[in-house]
């Protein structure tokens, strides 16, 4: 059986589902109220963030543009991308146990185990889709609105960016940053194949993600030796592009990491999956 | 006797510790509509989840068309349809866009072929309509056209009158006669009514707590074993002269509180009805029941009772 045909089905039975647009509202809503409004503050969102630096370093010329709005927006939404995320990818299994449509559509002559994939895989493009979304609703609103110019990054001290050199890395940032939502979808997958209803994934995904990183903070030996382990040690991978020069190695790390991560859950959900009994 | 197309062998599912089915062996011929009977958790369910690959048995087998589901489940299935439990749908979906996504699973559909199975079951004005819309009936329905998309040999309905209203039970059951009448198709049927299969089934299976009790033709079944015809009346004195009489061909009866129950052939049931009028017996009614009727009426009591 055509494993395209499938997932275009799973696709349209998840994009024709009402609150896949949730997440892709409140990104509508959020984004361009924040970026409006700080077109209408001006430098002096800017200001804020420099003032404790003005003491030390003397700033010439306008250091506010569409750049920097669309890298600290980058910054802060990340916090609850994976959320939203989590709300569909945790319904993809789950939401066929609870709806009793998986009576429906394993007495077909097909494997469990294309079902599966073409369930993931369909998880993957709205993970994609999303963050594509958001990163051209971002940049591109933050860029027609505030122009572009040069970016002043923190990495290891002040980093002032050309602003010729800015656009590569903020596609690279975002290709690195569906990278890292994948894995968060996968965790959010996994849980949605062994449970009943869509909240359960939700709240124990984002429940994991909270878990590492207050292991990943604390300063107490054994928790930092987990580090390298934790997922949240590297789901910020996408900001190593704005360093110069950039950092590679790490990078290549990172993704090796979350791309470990997501086989690691993604084959533990599909063991689960095909040994599963449908009692719903 | 043709092949079975379908063969469950020492079919046996444990749940923890209790068997939900165990040692189950049944069969199903080309062209049967095979009745498969029990009170409600006698293990129906569990095992038509069996035959469809839901469940995974702990042991045993089911072989659809020669074919194991446990080690060739795509050639096995290939030529079944079926629905399990309640007919449950992508509710924000229409009709339409649900029979896509069933016949995707399948290898493809087509919309003429999709339109064919709605006007099957009476469904297509309501085509593009969004499955929440629907009344239970109507879902029932769209449950059996997703079973027939593929146009299969064998279709497993799993209660599909549960919950409807009289008339909806009606146009169900004269469905499926249709379906194996004028369509050739062999269908197993799961009810906890006996009534139900009588009418429909040309065999069928009784099971109870997760084993098989009987198994055989509708009409060998129903006839075997004793007769008995419950007869209500007065004056009670005249009623026990006629059922003793030789000429009634009673072969033995009993009085359980106000009723009379006599052993007899049901054929002689229009003399004995003649000759209790003649001596004068206001009849108030004579119910004709058989062995397993009771039997399964006894099965079914119990298990609620419990």
């Amino acid at each position: 059986m055509n494993m395209i045909r499938l997932v275009y089905y799973e696709c349209v039975k998840t994009f024709l589902k009402k609150r896949t647009y949730l997440g892709f509202l409140i990104i509508l809503i959020i984004v361009p109220l924040v970026e409006i409004a700080m077109k209408i503050e001006g430098g002096r969102f800017t200001g804020a963030t420099l003032r404790s630096l003005q003491q030390d370093f003397f700033f010439v010329g306008n250091l506010f543009n569409g750049w920097i709005v669309a890298h600290q927006l980058m910054n802060s939404l990340w916090v609850h991308i994976p959320l939203l995320i989590s709300f569909v990818a945790g319904d993809q299994m789950a939401g066929e146990a609870t709806a009793g449509t998986y009576r429906l559509i394993l007495i077909r002559p097909v494997s469990r185990t294309r079902i599966f994939f073409s369930k993931y895989l369909t998880t993957l493009v709205y993970t994609i889709v999303f963050v594509g979304f958001l990163g051209i609703l971002s940049v591109g609103l933050a860029v027609a609105l505030m122009g572009t110019g040069d970016l002043l990054v923190f990495d290891r001290g002040i980093l002032v960016l050309p602003a010729s050199d800015v656009a590569w890395r903020f596609f690279a940032a975002y290709i690195l940053a569906g990278w890292s939502m994948a894995a968060v979808a996968t965790i959010a997958f996994f849980f949605s194949s062994f449970v009943e209803n869509a909240i359960g994934p939700i709240v124990a995904t984002m429940g994991m993600l909270i878990i590492m990183l207050i292991l990943g903070v604390l300063p107490v030996e054994f928790f930092q030796s987990l580090q390298p382990y934790l997922l949240t040690s590297y789901s910020s991978v996408w900001t190593k592009v704005f360093a110069d020069p950039v950092r590679w190695d790490e990078i290549l790390t990172s993704v090796i990491a979350l791309g470990s991560y997501s086989l690691g859950f993604v084959s533990l959900a599909w063991f689960i999956f095909v040994r599963k009994d449908i009692l719903t | 006797m043709p092949d079975s197309i379908l063969q469950t062998t020492c079919l046996s599912k444990q749940f923890k510790k209790r068997f939900a089915v165990r040692n189950l062996n049944l069969e199903v011929f080309p062209g049967d509509i095979f009745g498969f009977l029990g009170p409600n958790g006698a293990g129906k369910s569990t095992t038509i989840r069996m035959l469809l690959t839901l469940i995974k048995p702990t042991e045993g087998d089911v072989h659809l068309f020669g074919h194991s589901v446990l080690k060739n489940r795509h050639e096995a299935l290939k030529s079944v349809g079926g629905m399990v439990e309640k007919p449950d749908f992508y509710l924000y979906l229409s009709a339409v866009r649900n029979l896509e996504q069933v016949g995707a699973l399948q290898g493809g559909t087509t919309l003429k072929r999709i339109f064919e199975v709605l006007e099957l079951v009476g469904l297509k004005e309501r085509a593009y309509d969004r499955v929440k819309t629907y009344s239970h009936g109507m879902k029932q329905r769209l449950g059996i056209a997703q079973a027939l998309l593929n146009d299969p040999e064998l279709i497993v309905l799993d209660e599909p009158t549960n919950g409807l209203d009289p008339q909806g039970t009606k146009e169900i059951r004269e469905l499926i006669l249709s379906l194996a009448r004028d369509r050739k198709k062999t269908v197993v049927l799961s009810s906890h009514l006996l009534s139900e299969i009588e009418i429909v089934a040309n065999r069928m299976a009784v099971i109870n707590r997760g084993e098989l009790v009987v198994q055989g033709e509708v009409k060998s079944l129903l006839d075997a074993g004793e007769h008995h015809v419950i007869i209500t009346g007065s004056p009670a004195t005249r009623i026990r002269k006629v059922l003793a009489s030789r000429a009634s061909n009673v072969r033995s009866f009993r009085k359980q509180g106000e009723e009379y129950h006599a052993v007899m052939e049901f054929g002689d049931v229009p003399k004995l009805v003649q000759l209790l009028v003649k001596s004068g017996v206001k009849i108030e009614s004579v119910i004709p029941r058989r062995s397993l009727e009771d039997y399964f009426l006894s099965i079914t009591e119990s298990s609620s009772i419990a």
